[in-house]
């Protein structure tokens, strides 16, 4: 069973927002990545998201482009990624890991191998960047058969319709893109987010992160006070991406910003979702 | 061609893709969910306009008087007998105006872009004539224009690059990952994403996400059925068979797409084969490469074991990328087109021997297409005939000719 339901169940008992840091698996050499999820649970990441590098990644911006570029100049595959994530259980059995990536290396893999390897790593759900739902069939049995939730993301430009279908087959939480563009692009519009968080949450029940744009303690948390989990990427990745050649220092920036952004979150006033109709 | 046989009933190419663009196990839409809504906007519009009198008519009135069309069937009478075997006859698309088949596609989704209220048109590009050719169209309708080329083919195609500069269109060098056309493909797509209020993404070949490798085949497809009227007017019969160069493969879906029902016309896809498939330095996915799914549709790819995207290697630009289309991913699997390589050497040898001959310079992709058809030839009777598609004239090559041969102009 995935540890995402309890995990945004705790939360709520404790009237707090998820914070959901995204790093590069791989980034900017595989050694660092272990050290770097546990510098993140650490500074207050509920659920900590690993991509698997890709060569065309085409859904996202500069930043993690060249964080894919610096892993995969070490080699590091999917199954590397898979292996880091082995590691970090070891020593933390609570934390939900989401696993983010292109569909192409896992259809290499195979889906079925995929799904049995991840689970067995302690992967709890697969965000598959560029797979929408009507062609996520094969990919979702797959997973569902190894209990890993598949997240689904839902757009700015996604119509009502097509947010109930999503939200139907949709397990974990529902991802929220909340800019037109790639990862790490521009100024997010706080009321339009909110919106479109609130017309999710009529159609599901499960928890709502909201990512893209969240780039600061102050955008995490308003973005925290409109939706159930704040999804960092770009952010984070470009203290990685500074800090390249320096261990210690990457860990430290990247965990202040978490934390800070952890403070921030935590001070914002509950926000209270309608009703799911 | 046997499998089609073996299913026991003529397939009816013109069914294919699907509603979800599906070519079999091919195609399809695989992109990020930013860019469902509009893909679906343009597979609506497309639907509307396909059997749209008046868009029709436009877009044929802007084929005949701004593109050239028709393209003249010319007999490559000279070089025919040099090989001794097949007549050789070659579709002019080296005579569309900006030099290239590429503007039959702009000019048909520029005017969709108009038709749809789009003011701002992203292209991209590697050999360039698929930038310039929306550069042109975006200058003839008033719209903006920005192309991405990567930053290997800037420098490979500097003349190509200044037409567009010429033309009103922003280039932008793309520096990512292999610098090449796959990177320019993954610029466009995220500008699109960024833009898709105001803006439509015309895809230069017939891959991409559904519709994109419907509407590219359905507006290069003009050539084949071009060559089709030709062929029973001069001769009474169809050819006995198609080469046209694949990259990409929208020069190769154009002639070959009218011709498919046909069993008695052979139907031959040339790969670039770089330093030879076995060198493993090439851009031949259909030769080498095993299915995957790169920029939105499930195909052919050249890629490692663990999915990434390998680079890819051929003297000529336009073909150096490492997917092709999917609905030759499909012909390909059942049987209905074979694909072939030929090296760069053979392609500047083709490339030499048909200016030489006939006096006409073509470009380097459309020399692989050459250099296959001259290998067909001499196998087949000189009562027999190959159209080859020349899909583009070769004025931009003659820098990458010059320095091969220890020249800079």
């Amino acid at each position: 069973m995935s540890r995402i339901p309890r995990r945004f169940e705790q939360l709520r008992e404790q009237g707090r927002k998820a914070l959901i840091p995204y790093i590069t698996g791989g980034d900017p050499e595989p050694a660092a990545t272990v050290g770097l999820m546990q510098r993140l649970v650490s500074s207050g990441a509920d659920i900590v998201e690993v991509g698997i590098p890709f060569s065309d990644p085409m859904a996202d911006g500069p930043t993690i482009q060249r964080a894919c570029e610096r892993a995969l100049a070490h080699g590091t595959s999917t199954r590397d990624i898979l292996g880091m994530i082995r590691e970090f259980r070891r020593g933390d059995s609570d934390t939900p890991v989401v696993l983010m990536g292109y569909l192409n290396p896992m259809e290499q893999m195979g889906y079925e191998v995929f799904a049995r390897e991840a689970a067995a790593a302690g992967v709890d759900a697969v965000l598959t960047v560029d797979l929408p739902p009507e062609e996520g069939h094969e990919l979702v049995t797959a997973l569902t058969e190894y209990d890993l939730d598949p997240i689904w993301l839902v757009a700015p430009t996604t119509r009502q319709e097509r947010i109930e279908a999503i939200c139907s087959v949709a397990r974990g939480f529902v991802y929220y893109v909340s800019l037109k563009g790639v990862t790490g692009a521009a100024t997010l519009d706080f009321d339009d987010v909110a919106r479109h968080v609130d017309q999710i949450a009529r159609a599901t029940q499960l928890p709502v992160g909201v990512g893209f744009g969240i780039r600061d303690a102050e955008t995490a948390a308003r973005i925290a006070g409109v939706a159930d989990g704040v999804v960092v990427g770009s952010a984070i990745v470009q203290l990685i991406g500074d800090n390249a050649g320096d261990a210690a220092a990457r860990e430290t920036a990247v965990g202040d910003l978490a934390a800070g952004m952890r403070r921030a979150m935590d001070q914002t006033e509950n926000y209270h979702r309608p009703e799911a109709s | 061609m046997a499998k089609v046989i073996e299913s026991g009933e003529a397939l009816d190419f013109t069914q294919f893709p699907d509603d979800r663009g599906h070519f079999g196990a091919f195609g399809g839409r695989f992109v990020p969910e930013l860019l469902m809504a509009p893909l679906e906007e343009l597979a609506q519009a497309y639907a509307r306009y396909r059997d749209d009198e008046a868009f029709q008519a436009e877009l044929y009135a802007d084929l005949e008087h701004y593109v050239g069309r028709p393209t003249p069937l010319y007999h490559a009478q000279r070089w025919s007998g040099k090989i001794g075997g097949a007549q050789i006859h070659l579709k002019r698309e080296d005579l569309d105006h900006t030099g290239a088949h590429k503007i039959n596609n702009t000019m048909g989704q520029a005017l969709l872009a108009s038709r749809m209220g789009k003011t701002r048109i992203v292209g991209e590009t590697g050999a360039g004539q698929h930038g310039v050719a929306t550069a042109s169209v975006a200058a003839r309708l008033g719209l903006e224009c920005v192309i991405y080329m990567g930053a290997d083919d800037v420098d490979r195609q500097a003349v190509n690059v200044y037409r567009m500069r010429l033309l009103g269109a922003h280039v932008v060098p793309v520096e990512s990952g292999s610098r090449t056309l796959k990177d320019a493909l993954n610029e466009a797509f995220r500008d699109w994403a960024s833009n898709v209020d105001n803006t439509f993404y015309i895809i230069g070949t017939v891959s991409g996400p559904h519709p994109y490798p419907l509407l590219v085949r359905d507006f290069q497809a003009v050539i084949g059925r071009e060559t089709r009227q030709q062929m029973l007017a001069s001769h009474g019969c169809l050819p006995d068979a198609l080469v046209a160069c694949v990259g990409g493969g929208s020069n190769a879906i154009g002639l070959f797409h009218p011709f498919l029902g046909d069993e008695s016309v052979a139907i031959y896809g040339v790969e670039a084969g770089g330093d030879g498939v076995a060198s493993g330095r090439h851009a031949a996915p259909l030769a080498a490469g095993r299915p995957g799914v790169l920029h939105g549709n499930r195909t052919y790819l050249m890629e490692s074991d663990d999915g990434q995207i390998t680079g890819t290697h051929s003297v000529s630009a336009g073909l150096d990328y490492p997917g092709v289309g999917p609905e030759h991913a499909w012909l390909k699997d059942i049987g209905r087109a074979q694909y072939v390589s030929v090296t760069d050497d053979e392609a500047v040898a083709a490339f030499h021997e048909v200016t030489r001959t006939e006096g006409i310079i073509p470009a380097l992709e459309t020399a692989h297409g050459l250099a296959y058809a001259a290998q067909l030839a001499a196998r087949m009777r000189p009562d027999q005939t190959i159209v080859v598609n020349l899909s583009g004239r070769g004025d931009k090559d003659i820098d990458t000719v010059a320095r091969l041969e220890g020249m800079a102009l």
